[in-house]
């Protein structure tokens, strides 16, 4: 017997260690290498394992460590001006304590990320994704003017709590200048959690509602702890994370987005809105602006799999016997016990209800363009 | 009936020319949580190391081998409702196919369960 399709216990030397590495090793956690760190990828334990833990997050509250992440800082004079020549965001529109989600893209319009964006006081809060982290660093320092400081907040750990639950789990904890209540969907800003100085938003990458907290690193374990303790909270795995977002809809950088697919085919449309449409001004604004003008020949679709075999990154997507694209992401989903997939076909073809196939083992898999998120989002707007 | 291991984590167990083969609970436990199980047609000639089976499970598709030649006689056709018979009785309730053995003597080059145990304690 053999992993055919995936490597990620291989030993990768210089993979790093993040805050919370013996603490989810001294519960059971299955540590494999991800975007150069060592993680869990599911609790050995009673109750755990990603089916698992992924119902448990819909129906509880989950804790899942998101350390590896890039959290950056940016500040200085002209920082609106400066920020909104890169990415391709509306700050005019993001108030204090408001989060936006945003894309940053090359000279050519192709992405090189996907971030969370946050208004703080005279500053912006970014979170980036722990595999191109030190990339959009670079990016960023090369095409952000001198007089903009970007600090990386790399003494700080990140945890997303995730599920229905999870607003009862944090309350408990928190105090602050607002209630926790006064966060809705992409809200963020400053709490106390158990005397610690944690900053809050109320997001996440399961569709669920719940919050993302960073925290001092040297603050993780007793906090991690404390949340766990919390009747509603059990610690999620990597594994989990992933059929949790796919079942949102949500695309994972590196497999759903590359530098090759651009912000329309990705159907991140809403990510770049009407203002920065119409003015352009921007890193790849010209292939964006194109984009929207024309189309593209291709399209990121919601696909489900009749049967149970899933399809994985890479599978052929066929409409008859004709190719039309290729799975990015796929799985089986525990909430809908089927396999869903996501991937990028002509768009001639990505209408809801097409028939198409998706080529596995030789095989034609049937399956069925149908509308994203698989499950349903339950913010908390 | 003897029971024999390789070391891609299969086992066999061999009753006369018959042999019944599965994954072992180390193997299934790696996996994680099994979500389908491609199996073999009946009838199927299988050499030595063919890959009949596929085990999917939510993270990831892994090739089953056959640890010896011959032919399948039957498939476990109880996987295709309840594929996660494979993570609670990976060694007897989930075995995957049947096979007629078309050479006893590749049996010699498997382990027994002393000889498993220790190689799986070894990695």
């Amino acid at each position: 017997m053999s992993d055919t399709y995936e490597n990620s216990e291989d030993e990768v030397p210089g993979t790093e260690v993040l805050p919370l590495d013996a603490w989810h090793r001294a519960r059971g956690g299955r540590m494999v290498e991800f975007a150069g760190y060592w993680m869990p990828v599911q609790y050995n334990v009673e109750g755990g394992g990603i089916i698992a833990e992924h119902l448990w997050t819909r129906e509880n509250a989950g804790l899942f460590d998101v350390s590896h992440m890039g959290q950056l800082v940016l500040s200085g004079e002209g920082l609106d001006a400066a920020v909104e020549a890169v990415l391709p965001i509306d700050l005019a529109t993001l108030a204090l304590g408001a989060q936006r989600y945003s894309l940053l893209l090359d000279e050519h319009g192709g992405v090189l990320d996907d971030l969370m964006v946050t208004r703080w006081r005279e500053a912006l809060y970014l979170v980036v994704n722990g595999a191109t982290k030190w990339d959009d660093i670079g990016h960023l320092r090369e095409h952000l003017p001198d007089e903009i400081t970007l600090n990386h907040l790399d003494d700080r750990a990140l945890f997303a709590l995730q599920g229905p639950k999870a607003f009862a789990a944090l309350d408990r904890l928190v105090s602050g200048e607002w209630p926790l209540a006064a966060l809705t969907f992409m809200r963020a800003g400053p709490f106390l959690l158990d005397g610690t100085e944690v900053h809050i938003s109320r997001s996440g990458y399961t569709g669920e509602d719940g919050f993302e907290i960073s925290l001092p690193a040297d603050q993780a374990e007793r906090i991690a702890d404390l949340l766990c303790e919390q009747p509603e909270v059990k610690p999620i795995g990597l594994g989990a994370r992933d059929s949790l977002r796919l079942e949102a809809g949500l695309p994972l950088y590196g497999h759903d987005l590359t530098p090759e697919t651009s912000a329309v085919d990705a159907d991140l449309r809403f990510a770049i809105n009407k203002r920065r449409r119409a003015d352009g001004g921007f890193l790849g604004a010209e292939r964006v602006l194109a984009d929207f003008a024309r189309g593209t020949p291709q399209r990121r679709i919601g696909l489900t799999l009749e049967g149970r075999q899933a399809a994985r990154e890479g599978a052929a997507i066929y409409a008859g016997d004709q190719c039309i694209g290729s799975v990015s992401s796929g799985g089986f989903s525990p909430s809908l016990n089927h396999p869903i997939a996501m991937g990028y076909v002509a768009t001639a073809q990505s209408q809801p209800g097409t028939p198409l196939t998706i080529e596995v083992r030789g095989k034609h898999l049937p399956a069925r363009v149908v509308p994203m998120p698989f499950v349903p989002h339950r913010y908390s707007r | 009936m003897t029971r024999y291991y390789t070391k891609d984590h299969e086992w066999i167990e061999v009753d006369g020319d018959t042999g019944t083969v599965g994954i072992t609970d180390y193997a299934q436990g790696q996996l994680g949580d099994i979500t389908f199980v491609e199996l073999p047609d009946t009838g199927a000639a299988l050499a030595k190391g063919d890959a009949p089976c596929v085990v999917d499970s939510v993270k990831a598709a892994s090739d089953v081998y056959s640890p010896v030649s011959g032919t399948v006689t039957e498939s476990n056709h109880a996987l295709a409702d309840e594929p996660e018979l494979v993570n609670t009785q990976a060694e007897s309730g989930g075995w995957l196919f049947r096979l007629t053995l078309s050479d006893a003597g590749e049996l010699g080059g498997l382990m027994d369960r002393a000889a498993y145990d220790a190689f799986v304690g070894g990695l």
